[in-house]
Parts: C-alpha cells; structure tokens; sequence
C-alpha cells in the first residue's frame, strides 16, 4: 500500500502467491522501508520474501517454532506454542576493543519494554542492535470475529497515550466500509479531542525529554501541564486518555457551552506557563549544549525508511496526514506544519513545542466553529470481505488501519501500522557515533511507543 | 463533602502513616510492564509528578527488584515477557508483594487470552492486590498500596500467631 500525499492518492498493489510455496520476491533492498513489513508477513502468515536482507525473526522471538503462523486461519487464537532452541541473533563483532553493553527488556524506571544491545568502543556507540516487539499481545487476531463495536474498543487499547487516534482511525476505515459520512459537528469534536490528545502528549514529552539531560525544572513542569490537561479530558468526557469517546459513526462525547468555556480557561493557562517553561528551556546553555548536534537522523535516512511524524519533520522530511489526506475537520481550519533540518533532538523538540503553540490555534478555531447538531449516525449493515481504512496523526505520527469487514458485522482481518512502526528502524540509525549515555536523551527525543508498535 | 483534591490529599496522608506502622520505614516499588498498552504504565508515572508526589510521603519507584518491598505488574503477560516477569519475581526481596495494575494484569482485559497473551499475571505469579480499572486512576492505585499494607499485616500476624 503506498500513499501519494501530491494526488491524495492511495495505490494497493496485490500479488498471488501459491498456497504450496508461500514466497514472493523481496523488495527490501529496493525499498528499505519494506524490511520490517515483509518480516512480519514471514512471521505471522507464513508467506517467505526471497532475497530478503535481513531472515532474523520479527514480531515472534526466535523461540517461537518456525512453522507455526499464528495469523494464519487455522491457528486457534489462545493456542499457545513450546518453546524452541532460539533462532535469536545479535550482531557479533570480532574486535575486543568493542564492548557489548545488553540492557532491557526491563528498565530501571517506570517504561515500557524493550531489548538493546550496544557494540560500543570506549563510549561511543557502533551499533545498535534493538529487539522489540515484547508487548506483542496478538491484537489483530484477537479481533477476528470480533463484532465491529467491541472491536473499537480493542482498537483504543492499542495504546494508552494514542488511544483517540486509534479509536478515531479504526472508526474511520469502519465508515468508509459501510459509506457514512458522519455529522459535521462530530468531524469537529474528533479535531478537538484529537488535538488535546496531542497537547497532552506533547507537553509530556517535552517534560520528557528534559529527564534525558537531569533538567528538573523541566520535567516537573512538563509532568504538571500533562496533568492539568488530563484532568480536563477527564473533566470533558470522564477519561483521562480520552478512551469511550469515539463511537462507530460519530461520537460518543459532546462537549456542553459551560465545557467549551472550561477547555478555554484551561488552555489559557497551560499556554502561558508552557510558554515560560519554553523561554527556560531554549535560552538554557546546557540544554541546548546537550540537544544540539545529539542524535541526528539524516533526511535521505528518513526518506528511505519513510519515517513519519515528529521524527519526520525534524529531519526535514515535511509529513503530516492532518495536511496530506485530511479527515475529521482538518480541512476546515488553518494550521502550520513546522519542519526543522538539523534532525537532532533538539529540532524534535523544537517541532513539539511549534506543535503545541499550533494547536492552542487549532483548537480555538475548533471552538469557535463548532456546528449545532448531531454527534452519530448509524452503522449501516457492513457488506462482508470489503476492506477500507482509516488513517490519523497521533502525536507521534501517521497511523493507518486497514479493516476487512467478515459476515455478521464483525472484522475478518485487521492490520495496524502505528507511527511507532515506521520510526523505530531509524532510532538505531541516530544514535551511531553518539555516546551511550545520551541513548536515553535521543530515545526520548523519538519518544516511540512500544505498545504501539508490538500490537 | 470533601472535594477530589482533598480526598486526594487524605489519602496520601493515610498512606505514609500506614507505612509507618506496618513497615516502620518507606516503602520501595518496582514496575514490572508485562505488556500493557502503557496506559497503566502512565498512570503510575502519574503518582510521582508534582501533583500527586507521593515520593515526598516515602514511597519510591526503584531500578532493581533486590531493593523493592512491592511488585507492580501492568499488562497480562504476553509471551515475550513471562521470563522477565518470572526472573523479576525470583529477584525481588520478601515479602514480594505483588500488586496487579490494571484490567490486563487483573484478568487479561479486552485482549484476553491469546497465543501471544497468558491474560492476567496471576498465572504465572501470586497477586496480594488486584487494581481493576483501565487505567485505574491514580487514586486507586494509591487505594491499592493501602489495601497491600493491609494484606501484609494480616499475613505477618497470622505467621506470627502459627508460631506460638
Ligand atoms: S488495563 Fe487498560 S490501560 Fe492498562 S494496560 Fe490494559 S488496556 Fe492498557
């Protein structure tokens, strides 16, 4: 599936493979990008990329048995596999000035789990070699079957700081396999709520980031403002990660005269001491000394790996589906999409908080347009085996989920790509040639989530 | 009635004077995820920003199971996991008090159990305190650090009494 964001164009190409052997030609060389997907394919469906550069395991560990492809039809859902001798490899380095440094999958603070493995020389990092994929739960076959309305919820559990813009993009490929235009005013409470997703994450984030560098002041504040605003989600629609808000044809949360006021008065605020934490930060010597020049992912590398989001635009990649496809109400208001070049955690942070101020705007737009009116319409009855999607920009970038409707109303197939999952091969590519104690700084910088990405 | 922050307020309170009288000193946790969504991970985060700060009433989120009074486990096992939960269990230091975070740890939640999920952490390791909730709130989980204490008390005095 390709997107051609100059047509608004999206182009599927589709190939027969033979049940009796299961291979295509691999284009991963061709098209970096194309690594990790193909790996998956070979590990859940059993379908094997010749030439590919890369026969490492993906989503399953290498204990997983080779022949054994859960997504595959006539694999019961809860069949758990033995264990076997592992298929697991790391790079191996024949030098022994170079120090193998293992850490994770669990970490010393409160995160999520992943494996890392550095060949390091001294303190500067060689290679990176990263095992993820630990939270994988199995998600997408857990929801075959699953009628459409319960699967929503599922798809909001993907993630707990994405969960809106995976309700919002499964709702989305959901309307579009039963043809629903929904209400006005739902396409505008989508764009709020949406965007105070992205204030909340955001501002965390740049709280975050300042956890990388020992920067107190920061991390206090940033952790402070993310609270504020979730306790006005919760205010809002009653859950502080915005989950229940969504439902198949609209929404399920409207926001009353007296809340439009609240979000208003809160903004407010948030803007005017985020704003100040801003000041802080960019004219602090040490700051900017540790995030200038650390972590840098080149734009040809970005390219190649189609990275998406924050990463994206920092690198000078200029993405941003709210702009290229727009869907919810992001063709009715105005809005700039920053785009630094310098590709080192500081230019991330830098598009964050551009973000932040763009969607103060945003939002207020939003609320000053909002239309009187309905908030859902109905879910026709869904035709079986049609299959449509639904995209978003989650804070962390696009998001694109593809439905194939099964009989009674329920999801035949299901495949998430997360922003996570486009970003996390360029994460080794940025910390090469930087030192191993800034990895936690650049990782911060990406601020990728696992969960997200595991599925 | 008592208005959301000052219920907050108590229960941080009751917290630090429970520790005090059940464990004589602070109280040290140690986050296991074992494949959440990371909602229930953020919650936790949650309990030390300035808001909540229960660090400043003795509780603290540690690096190394050796040093941690508490397990917190979010998520319901996925496969990729079960060994490091089972190694952090074995490494944590008694009583290894094992609080379940969230509707995944409690029970599986929406993703149940599948051939990459166990659905709910008691299957591998025993639970002193189950925190429903998806996430729970921050409250709650400071709720279930209270009920934990609880349970510890009525375990201690029960070995206690066995002896005589
Ligand atoms: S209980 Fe809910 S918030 Fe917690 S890990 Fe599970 S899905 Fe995420």
């Amino acid at each position: 599936m390709f997107s051609f964001d100059r047509f608004r164009h999206f182009l599927t190409v589709k190939t027969l493979i033979n049940p009796l052997d299961p291979t295509f030609p691999s284009v991963a060389v061709q098209l970096p990008a194309a690594n990790w997907y193909e790996r998956e394919v070979k590990d859940l469906l059993g379908l094997r990329p010749q030439g590919h550069p890369d026969p490492r395991p993906l989503v399953l560990h290498g204990d997983w048995p080779e022949d054994l492809h859960p997504l595959r039809k006539d694999f019961p859902l809860d069949q758990h596999a033995p264990r076997v001798q592992s298929r697991e490899a790391f790079m191996r380095y024949d030098s022994e000035d170079v120090t193998e440094i293992p850490v994770g999958p669990i970490h010393a603070g409160i995160i999520e789990p992943g494996h890392f493995r550095f060949g390091a020389v001294g303190d500067t990092i060689l290679h990176l070699d990263a095992r993820l994929f630990f939270t994988h739960r199995g998600l997408e076959k857990a929801s075959e079957g699953m009628p459409v309305q319960k699967a929503l919820f599922l798809a909001e559990r993907i993630c707990g700081v994405c969960a809106l813009s995976h309700s919002i993009a499964f709702a989305q490929a959901i309307e579009r396999a039963g043809n629903v235009t929904i209400p006005p005013r739902a396409d505008y409470l989508r764009t709020l709520f949406l965007e105070l997703e992205r204030l909340y994450n955001h501002i965390g984030d740049v709280g975050n980031i300042c956890a990388g560098f020992g920067f107190a002041v920061g991390i206090s504040q940033g952790a402070r403002l993310k609270e504020e605003l979730q306790q006005l989600n919760e205010r809002i629609t009653g859950h502080r990660y915005l989950r229940g808000v969504v439902s198949l044809g609209g929404m399920r949360a409207d926001v009353t005269e007296q809340e439009r006021e609240d979000i208003y008065q809160t903004l407010q605020y948030v803007k005017k001491e985020f704003k100040e934490l801003v000041d802080l930060l960019l004219t602090h010597d040490i700051a900017i000394n540790r995030m200038a020049t650390t972590g840098i992912l080149r734009l040809e590398h970005a390219n190649d790996l189609e990275v998406v989001g924050v990463a994206a635009r920092a690198s000078g990649r200029s993405v941003d589906i709210r702009r290229d496809q727009p869907y919810a109400a992001y063709d009715r208001v105005h809005f700039h999409v920053p785009v630094y070049k310098e590709g080192d955690v500081l230019a991330r942070i830098r598009v964050r908080i551009d973000e932040v101020f763009e969607s103060f705007s945003i939002i207020k737009q939003l609320l000053q347009q909002l239309l009187d009116g309905d908030i859902r319409t109905n879910i026709p009855n869904l035709t079986p085996y049609r299959s449509a999607m639904g995209w978003c920009e989650s804070p962390r970038g696009e998001t694109v989920h593809w439905v194939m409707i099964g009989p009674n109303q329920t999801v035949y197939r299901y495949r998430v790509r997360s922003a996570t999952y486009s970003n996390w091969p360029a994460v080794p590519l940025a910390v090469k040639g930087n030192i191993v104690p800034d990895f936690p700084l650049i990782n911060k910088s990406f601020e990728l989530c696992y969960a997200c990405c595991d599925r | 009635m008592k208005s959301g922050k000052e219920q907050t307020a108590d229960l941080r309170w009751a917290l630090q004077k429970r520790m005090k009288e059940v464990l004589g000193r602070s109280l040290h946790i140690r986050h296991v995820d074992s494949g959440s969504c990371n909602g229930c991970d953020f919650e936790m985060n949650t309990l030390t920003n300035p808001i909540y700060d229960i660090q400043r009433f003795g509780v603290d989120f540690v690096a190394s199971p050796r040093h941690a009074d508490m397990l917190m486990v979010t998520g319901g096992v996925t496969r990729h996991l079960e060994e490091a939960l089972i190694k952090t269990y074995n490494a944590a230091s008694e009583p290894k008090m094992v609080v379940a975070i969230g509707a995944c740890a409690c029970s599986g939640g929406i993703f149940g159990r599948t051939y990459a999920n166990y659905g709910g952490i008691d299957h591998i390791v025993p639970v002193y305190v189950y925190v429903p909730g998806c996430p729970p709130r921050p409250e709650a989980i400071i709720e279930g650090i209270l009920l934990a204490l609880d349970r510890y008390e009525e375990l201690s005095r029960n070995k206690g009494e066995n002896r005589h």
